[in-house]
């Protein structure tokens, strides 16, 4: 393998997993939170996609400021989700919330293929994101250098709010043990809504910057789900750390296994999810 | 003659916190030993380790003579060693005497039949029957538990560890969260447990430990604080200071 | 079934009131698994549905398969209460067994190569069971995901003996006992495939009321104090998981045995999500329910996705909401409720 094989790989596999993180990171969060079996996220994704593709192509909105918006109100629109049917199955089992939410994926899919079809969407790029740029060492496409440059702000500031602000303590209280946080008087259920719009809001921005690399369709929603799932499962819930370590792992890894064994597709990430979970039941860097 | 059960050196920590520490604890067979100390001091912890639900991080635990130590938690019931726990934990979408017949069959292997109608085993029926009759619970035998008063679902608790037909019985607070006025119905069935039985009682009512109990171990923080009968701990001025000071002898105060 | 194993029912004479609280008890656990008048209706539906929709055989043994698979869904998810996202896996193993057979091996004749597909997805049922059955929770819910899209991945790698998402080429499934072909209107199979439901049905019957299927229960309902009592819990969950393999894996035998048709997508996901929805509407933890959840949806899907797939996607995703937060317990918790009301109403 030469050594530019080598750079592509971990290219092209950072610049994927900027994605898988941006999308995974709200779920890790608020499945690490309560407990909560999500698999609407990627819905969330979905319609920020589609946000951002109206957005740009109906009202002339440039891109980055697309994203962004797409955030914003797929974020808040999240909340009377959260507030009206998530919270009533907080208590409820897993099975119970998996079904919930795979029936609002299903609704999900099926209005957002009523609005805009089954056909896979694009979104107008601006000039600067569509060529190829020079990074030193060799030329590179220009929009994924740019999700990698949008990931690792991103990421930073996570970081900074996590680990840096009083609501990120409480966060990490609540995660680590949620009843000792709410004795010490944090409200879980305040601070479990304000983290599922972040979360959800997040998805919606991955979602927006997955079109170029992904597609949009509607089945968005349920295609890459269980990559989402996996990333979190593997990271271990609500592990800002683990989420980031197992999105560049998988995201590396699924790029190299195709780009190297392009027949064995993705077979090597699910070895991979099977043997960590098996070693690691709680995920990389979960709580045992 | 070995001890029922016998529990050698056992500590166990979880990260830094040491959560039991060299605990030492000898039950005779018949014995009626209760294990006292503050909230927090690991007597829930012990039940465990005992049990098998944690592992300890060193020390042994015999059963009968026999090294259980790293025995899982269903060889140790089956051989002969039954709990209460402190919060109930019973099947409660099914009937009283489904939960009694699901100890029993576990017991003696009927539950290993996927063919023959559970019903279709008399003898066991007719024993969670008269399980049920000695604990007064037979009208409420086809009840779901979950219907049933938080009294008599503790009933139902001690009727399940009863029904294992064990050696070594231990009793996780068994009158915890039972409004006073039932609470003498339980302690009257721990009162009248057979005297082969070797029982180990948490318990915060004073008035019940030195009723019931003919030996106590004091825990405090994870260590054996001090033990003896009812008379040298009731007479214990360190005892008084550290446990006994804080609830008052009689006081009966009970704490989750 | 079992008159001749009633028991004397003894009573004490300890109490005045105990003997009639008692003798009830005894009387309701020994009839307990007794078949009762109206368990003969599914079966009379099944034989009626052959004489009134004779020309809609094919999609009749559809749904019979349908039943089924949600079946040995139900001995798992309803009443061991092992929550599975992965269960298409033995559905598809039990397919592909049929398919390799008659297109690598030419070996077409149905009824051994079914029971081929049986023992191999049971096998792959025990050894996945093995290691994945000690995990729970959201750890267990991914690892059967993941079980299933791995063979699936795997079973895509090499696509020149599975043929990929395009299908097996060439299956050719020989006449049944080498006499009956299966005629246009799929009546044959709707018969054979009948057969093979009641069989199922009433193994599962008899494993549902026997005392292991009791400890199922217990293992559902308080996993705790399973342990406590001394259940080899993982041992049960193992042996329930590696019979429910077996039947999924004859229903997908059968699948592909009546459709001479199958490819990598029986291992999707979406597969696994299916056969869950139509359980749970229909109720779990009590067989019936997959017979009424797997007729409903299969019936409604018939019928609605013709005219819109879109209605039909977005009709499921609401019933699955509704379901979940106004009736848990399924279509048949619905019926239960309605005739418990219709009881109160004609009595007043």
């Amino acid at each position: 393998m030469s050594a530019s094989a080598i750079v592509s790989i971990l290219f092209d596999g950072l610049a994927y997993a900027m994605v898988l993180f941006i999308i995974s990171v709200g779920l890790s969060i608020t499945m690490g939170l309560m407990g909560f079996v999500n698999l609407a996220h990627g819905a969330f994704a979905m319609a920020g996609g589609y946000l951002v593709v109206s957005l740009t192509k109906s009202l002339g909105v440039p891109f980055l400021p697309a994203l962004i918006i797409a955030a914003v109100v797929v974020g808040a629109a999240s909340i009377p989700f959260e507030r009206l049917l998530y919270s009533r199955l907080y208590k409820a089992t897993e099975l119970d919330q998996v079904l919930l939410t795979i029936g609002l994926a299903f609704m999900a899919i099926a209005s957002y293929t009523y609005f805009y079809g089954p056909a896979p969407l694009t979104v107008p790029l601006p000039s600067f994101l569509t060529g190829q740029i020079d990074i030193g060492v060799r030329t590179v496409p220009a929009y994924r250098a740019f999700t990698i440059v949008v990931g690792a702000v991103l990421i930073a500031l996570l970081w900074y709010g996590f680990e840096r602000t009083n609501i990120g303590a409480k966060i990490r209280a609540a995660v680590d043990n949620r009843r000792m946080a709410q004795s010490v008087g944090i409200n879980v259920d305040r601070l479990f809504t304000l983290t599922f719009a972040l979360g959800s809001g997040l998805a919606a921005f991955g979602g927006g910057l997955a079109i170029q690399t992904f597609g949009l369709t509607p089945s968005f929603a349920v295609l890459y789900l269980v990559f989402f799932l996996i990333i979190v499962s593997v990271g271990g819930l609500g592990s800002l750390k683990g989420t980031l370590v197992a999105s560049v792992l998988l995201g590396v890894f699924d790029i190299g296994g195709k780009y190297l064994y392009s027949d064995a597709g993705g077979f090597f990430i699910y070895v991979l999810t099977v043997l960590v979970l098996l070693i690691k039941p709680a995920g990389l860097y979960g709580r045992e | 003659m070995t001890a029922a059960l016998q529990v050698e050196k056992l500590n166990r920590s979880f990260g830094a916190l040491a959560v039991t520490r060299d605990v030492d604890l000898v039950l005779e067979r018949g014995a009626r030993h209760a294990l006292i100390g503050p909230n927090g001091a690991g007597k829930t912890t012990l039940v465990n380790l005992i049990t098998g639900v944690l592992r300890p991080n060193s020390g042994r635990v015999l059963l009968n003579g026999d090294d259980i130590t790293t025995v899982n938690q269903a060889e140790r019931a089956r051989r002969g060693l039954a709990r209460t726990f402190q919060i109930n934990q019973l099947f409660r979408g099914l009937s009283v005497l489904e939960n009694i017949c699901m100890a029993i069959g576990e017991r003696d292997g009927e539950n290993n039949n996927l063919w023959r109608p559970a019903g279709a085993k008399p003898s066991v029926i007719e024993e969670a029957l008269d399980q049920l009759e000695s604990l007064k619970l037979v009208d409420d035998a086809l009840k779901l538990v979950k219907e049933l008063p938080y009294g008599r679902q503790r009933l139902v608790e001690i009727a399940i560890a009863l029904s294992q037909k064990p050696r070594v019985l231990l009793l996780d607070e068994p009158a915890a969260g039972v409004p006073s006025s039932e609470s003498h119905l339980i302690l009257d069935v721990v009162a009248a447990l057979d005297p082969d039985i070797a029982v180990l009682i948490i318990e915060h009512d004073m008035d019940v430990v030195f009723r019931f109990a003919k030996e106590i171990t004091v825990l405090v923080q994870g260590a054996v604080f001090t033990h003896g009968t009812p008379q040298q701990i009731m007479a214990d001025e360190q005892v008084r200071a550290v446990y006994l000071g804080q609830e008052g002898l009689s006081g009966g105060a009970h704490h989750g | 079934m079992a008159a001749n194993e009633t028991p004397t029912v003894t009573a004490p004479v300890t109490s005045t009131a105990a003997p009639s609280a008692r003798a009830r008890a005894m009387e309701f656990i020994v009839k307990r698994h007794y078949l009762r008048p109206w368990e003969a209706l599914p079966w009379v539906l099944v034989i009626a549905a052959y004489f009134i929709f004779p020309d809609r055989m094919t999609f009749g043994t559809q749904v019979l398969i349908g039943i089924m698979f949600a079946l040995s869904l139900d001995l798992v998810l309803g009443y061991a209460g092992i929550v599975t996202l992965g269960h298409a896996l033995f559905f598809g193993i039990g397919a592909y067994t049929v398919a390799l057979l008659t297109a690598r091996w030419n070996w077409g004749e149905p009824i051994s190569s079914m029971l081929v597909a049986i023992v191999l997805s049971a096998a792959a049922g025990f050894a996945s069971g093995w290691f994945l059955l000690r995990y729970r929770n959201l750890t267990l819910l991914m690892l059967t995901l993941a079980a299933a899209i791995l063979v699936q991945e795997a079973g895509n790698y090499r696509s020149d003996i599975t043929g990929g998402y395009d299908g097996v080429p060439g299956m050719e499934i020989w006449k049944l006992f080498g006499v009956f072909e299966n005629d246009l209107y799929g009546r044959t199979y709707y018969v054979y495939v009948g057969v093979l439901l009641f069989v199922v049905w009433f193994v599962l019957r008899r494993i549902v009321y026997s005392p292991f299927g009791a400890a199922l229960t217990g293992i559902r309902e308080n996993v705790r104090r399973m342990h406590a009592i001394g259940s080899p819990v993982h041992l049960r969950l193992v042996t329930a998981y590696t019979i429910a393999a077996g039947i999924a894996g004859m229903a997908g035998a059968l699948f592909a045995q009546s459709t001479a048709y199958t490819t990598l997508g029986v291992f999707d996901f979406d597969n696994s999500a299916k056969v869950m929805v139509m359980l749970i509407l229909g109720g779990t933890g009590r067989l019936y329910g997959a017979f009424i959840g797997a007729t409903v949806y299969l019936v409604l899907e018939d019928n609605l996705s013709k005219m819109s797939p879109t209605f039909w996607q977005f009709g499921i995703g609401l019933l699955l909401v509704l379901t979940v937060l106004f009736a848990r317990r399924g279509l048949l918790g619905v019926i239960e409720d309605a005739l418990k009301l219709f009881g109160r109403r004609s009595k007043s």
